[in-house]
């Protein structure tokens, strides 16, 4: 076979080097031509008057940004603020009601209390908790964002802020990359695929876990909920929460230039390749398709991943509540084990746990503390377990972390900041894998977010104990 | 998208519930002999490719035939690994694949990659090019590209729609004329020209005389006997590759793709004869 | 003189590409070969990159590539 290889490379040197380029000026003037004949333009509009002064107010030195500002804090104020309703409903309606309903039906039948627990304290409850939390502002999230990227302003977005990428050494199109993160990392890595240079790509990728994604969302919805909100009057909490999930994204931002600054400046060194992006026509968004797709596709699809997931965790989470080694259960073990360096970074040992517990999917992580939090609490407090499973809204998971967990803001603001720096989840880290095919990256994309986020934590927490807020 | 579903093809029967049902009303009367087989059916008579310049609507065209709901989005890169699904068309059974976007054949990125290696050794039966009649100018010299690989093309003018907005108008007889191969206007959005693409498709698809592939023409007398050179090798190698004149020139250029199907004997595969799967 | 010089709103036709390998292939795939004609558009708010009209489309460079292009300004014309 090489014979054939090493002719071309003889044949190749009695050529002078730029035959590739005459071969493509040939085709653009084919093109051209072809074109030129093909092609009538009454009025030889280039572009459109709308686009273009959509553009000047998209891109201008100040509304730009005020825009930028005021379309993604509108969507996160949708979200928070839309998903409130149906979500306390669905907690009305799958955790108080649907679990004592269940509940009723596996005493009824004669069910032994340790598979009731199981099934029913655990994988249901776990699984009810995943729909509550996830369902609403998944359904709200993802149709707003479809429509900004159906109407083409994500590349907008990436030319704003590509000055800033440059600046970083990442590659132009790593904005749009990290955008797609917002939905999903997994997909955020895949989307890095469009960035031509192995050295770019590495980086975008590697930094992909500091957009925030689906999984994620729910978390940093419901710590600024009831923890930021309600610091400051009841009509300004809508606000002060998508303010604060907000900041949690440009903190991402900023981790992900500071993040890709650093590795273009030591293990991924190297020059910024050609950046090719291209700003399409605004085209008017196809609402009601939007909706329907991104209801029946994305967010069903992603709820059926959080079950899947759900479920076996609510088994472990029940286990480790309810099987005892000596005096006390193994998660309350784990716990105390965990709770010197919870304290470190300013969160606590519960956290911790849930944090293993929940290494396959992020989705999982708020019910999981909540359960266990309920389970150790309650033995703590003395009421049978399972009792105080029952929370009506958010303002009750409040209070119940504060009460039977001990939180403070420093631990909700600690545990927003970590949720965007920790460790990959399982999916993503395995895409990751198959992306770059190389143990090391790998290893490096998921533990350097999870060093950051120790590191981070325990700052704050430091800084916020020397001031004496915590 | 709820329309009801029209006399379903004759084709076998799917293996998987159409995700849209059929037509919407555009489609109506020609189209009454598509059924959209969402996922790829198990047998099918032809593959069909979808490839084309980004973002020129190759998934909305794809979910359109397919009735699957392929992510679309207003940006150049949204579609970056390949997807299958299928459609049947007068009785005969057709597998799709959607591509990413790739600005030409001589490619460095990944999802580019994935194109090109479909297109040249997927062996696809038609090969649909998605050009936006906007920006006509900019897509041809792919169209052009793939035209060297196969004659077995259907160029799809989507997004004319969009054209006539800006005071475009495309002679499409003309260019059917200039790239010797089908050129319908489409506005796959609305489920514009989708009967006549279909057609298109499957008059390409069945025909045992397809164009032949365009002929590189060189007009540098060294690069012209240096091609003619090493394509004889080519096909003294690979009986019955395609276009060895086309392996040749990127072979020449040192082409990292084609040295590794070289090398593997993927090549070789070109050769073989089609089959109906 | 380069593109990078060229100022808002104005045409231009491309001379040459300062670039070489897939570099210089990126940009001509884009449409930016000696003899196309192109506009510049608009800027970013911060001042990099730019986006410009080109065969139709609008395409983005950072400075450092527009400085590898060369123009000739003045020409009127689309391509
Ligand atoms: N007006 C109009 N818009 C269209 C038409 N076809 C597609 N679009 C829109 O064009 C954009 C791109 O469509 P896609 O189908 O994602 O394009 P693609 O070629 O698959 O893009 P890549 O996967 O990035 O290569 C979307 O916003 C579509 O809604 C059409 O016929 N008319
Ligand atoms: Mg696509």
């Amino acid at each position: 076979m090489t014979d054939l290889l090493d002719e071309a490379a003889r044949l190749r040197r009695g050529l002078s080097d730029d035959v590739g380029d005459r071969v493509v000026e040939s085709l653009y003037t084919d093109a051209a031509r072809i074109a030129g004949t093909s092609v009538d333009r009454d009025d030889a509009r280039a572009r459109l008057t709308v686009d273009r002064a959509l553009d000047r107010v998209l891109t201008h030195r100040v509304w730009g940004f005020v825009a930028m500002g005021v379309l993604f804090f509108g969507v996160f104020w949708f979200t928070i603020a839309g998903a409130a309703v149906p979500s306390d409903l669905l907690y009305v309606l799958l955790v108080e009601n649907g679990h004592a309903w269940l509940r009723g039906i596996f005493d009824a039948v004669g069910s032994p209390w340790w598979l009731t627990g199981l099934l029913v304290d655990g994988v249901y409850l776990a699984t009810a908790w995943v729909v509550a939390v996830m369902l609403p502002p998944m359904a709200i999230f993802f149709p707003l964002f479809t429509l900004l990227e159906d109407f083409g302003y994500l590349p907008r977005v990436a030319f704003n802020l590509d000055r800033l990428f440059a600046r970083s050494g990442a590659h132009g199109k790593q904005a749009l990359t990290m955008m797609m993160g917002y939905g999903c990392n997994a997909a955020g890595v895949t989307a890095t695929r469009i960035i031509d240079s192995r050295r770019e790509r590495l980086i975008a990728i590697i930094t992909n876990n500091f957009s925030i994604c689906n999984g994620r969302w729910p978390t940093l919805i419901l710590m600024g909920t009831i923890f930021v909100g309600a610091v400051v009057p009841p009509a300004l909490a809508g606000f002060v929460a998508a303010g604060s999930v907000v900041a949690v994204v440009i903190v991402g931002i900023g981790v992900t230039l500071a993040v890709s600054w650093s590795l273009s400046r030591t293990v991924l060194r190297g020059e910024s390749s050609v950046y090719s992006l291209e700003l399409p026509p605004y085209r008017p968004p196809q609402i009601w398709r939007t909706l329907y797709t991104s209801i029946i596709d994305r967010t069903l699809k992603v709820l059926r991943r959080a079950l899947v997931m759900a479920a076996p965790a609510g088994a472990v989470i029940w286990l480790i509540g309810n099987v005892h080694l000596g005096d006390a259960s193994v998660a309350a073990h784990l716990v105390t084990a965990l709770s010197p360096l919870g304290w470190v970074i300013g969160l606590n040992g519960v956290i911790l746990l849930a944090y293993l517990v929940a290494v396959p999917a992020n989705e999982i992580i708020i019910p999981t503390i909540v359960m266990l939090t309920l389970t150790l609490g309650a033995n703590t407090l003395g009421a049978a377990p399972g009792v105080m499973l029952e929370l009506g809204d958010d303002a009750q998971i409040g209070t119940v972390l504060v009460t039977a967990g001990g939180w403070t803001l420093l631990t909700a603001v600690n545990l927003m900041l970590f949720t965007l720096l920790h460790n990959p989840c399982s999916t993503t880290v395995l895409t990751i894998w198959h992306e770059t095919r190389s143990v090391r990256w790998t290893t490096l994309a998921t533990l350097l977010p999870l060093g950051l986020g120790f590191a981070v934590c325990a700052l704050t927490a430091g800084v916020a104990r020397l001031l004496g807020w915590a | 998208m709820a329309a009801p579903l029209p006399t379903p093809g004759v084709g076998p029967s799917p293996e998987q519930e159409p995700a849209g049902a059929c037509a919407s009303c555009a489609l109506a009367p020609s189209s009454a002999r598509l059924a959209r087989l969402g996922l790829a059916p198990g047998r099918y008579d032809h593959v069909v490719a979808l490839a084309g310049n980004p973002n020129t609507g190759k998934s909305t065209v794809f979910n359109a035939l397919t009735g699957l709901r392929q992510h679309v989005g207003n940006w150049a890169g949204k579609t970056v690994a390949r997807a299958e699904g299928g459609f049947s068309y007068g009785g005969t059974a057709y597998r799709i694949v959607d591509l990413p976007g790739t600005y030409s054949l001589l490619s460095t990125s990944t999802d580019e990659d994935v194109a090109r290696d479909v297109l040249l050794f997927g062996r696809p039966d038609v090969v649909v090019v998605v050009v936006d009649a906007t920006r006509l100018e900019r897509n041809l010299p792919l169209v052009l590209q793939i035209r060297q690989i196969t004659g077995r093309v259907v160029v799809a003018l989507n997004l004319v729609d969009e054209a006539r907005r800006h005071g475009i108008t495309v002679d499409t007889r003309h260019l059917t004329r200039e790239l010797g191969v089908p050129v319908v206007a489409t506005a796959a959005r609305r489920n514009e020209g989708l009967p006549e693409l279909l057609a298109a498709i499957a008059q390409v698809a069945t025909t045992d005389d397809p164009p032949k592939p365009l002929r590189l023409i060189h007009h540098d007398p060294a690069l012209e006997r240096a091609v003619a050179d090493l394509a004889a090798q080519v096909e003294a190698r690979f009986p019955g590759v395609p276009n060895s004149r086309w392996v040749a020139l990127r072979l020449l250029e040192g082409d990292a793709g084609i040295e590794e199907a070289v090398r593997s004997g993927t090549l070789g595969e070109l050769a073989t004869p089609r089959e109906a799967a | 003189m380069t593109l990078d010089e060229l100022p808002r709103g104005q045409r231009a036709v491309v001379t040459a590409l300062d670039l070489r390998g897939g570099e210089r292939r990126r940009l001509m795939d884009l449409g930016l070969l000696p003899g196309a004609a192109i506009r510049a558009d608009m800027t970013s708010p911060l001042g990099d990159p730019t986006a410009y009209e080109v065969r139709g489309a609008l395409v983005v460079l950072r400075r450092g590539q527009a400085r590898t292009v060369h123009v000739e300004a003045g020409c009127s014309g689309e391509s």
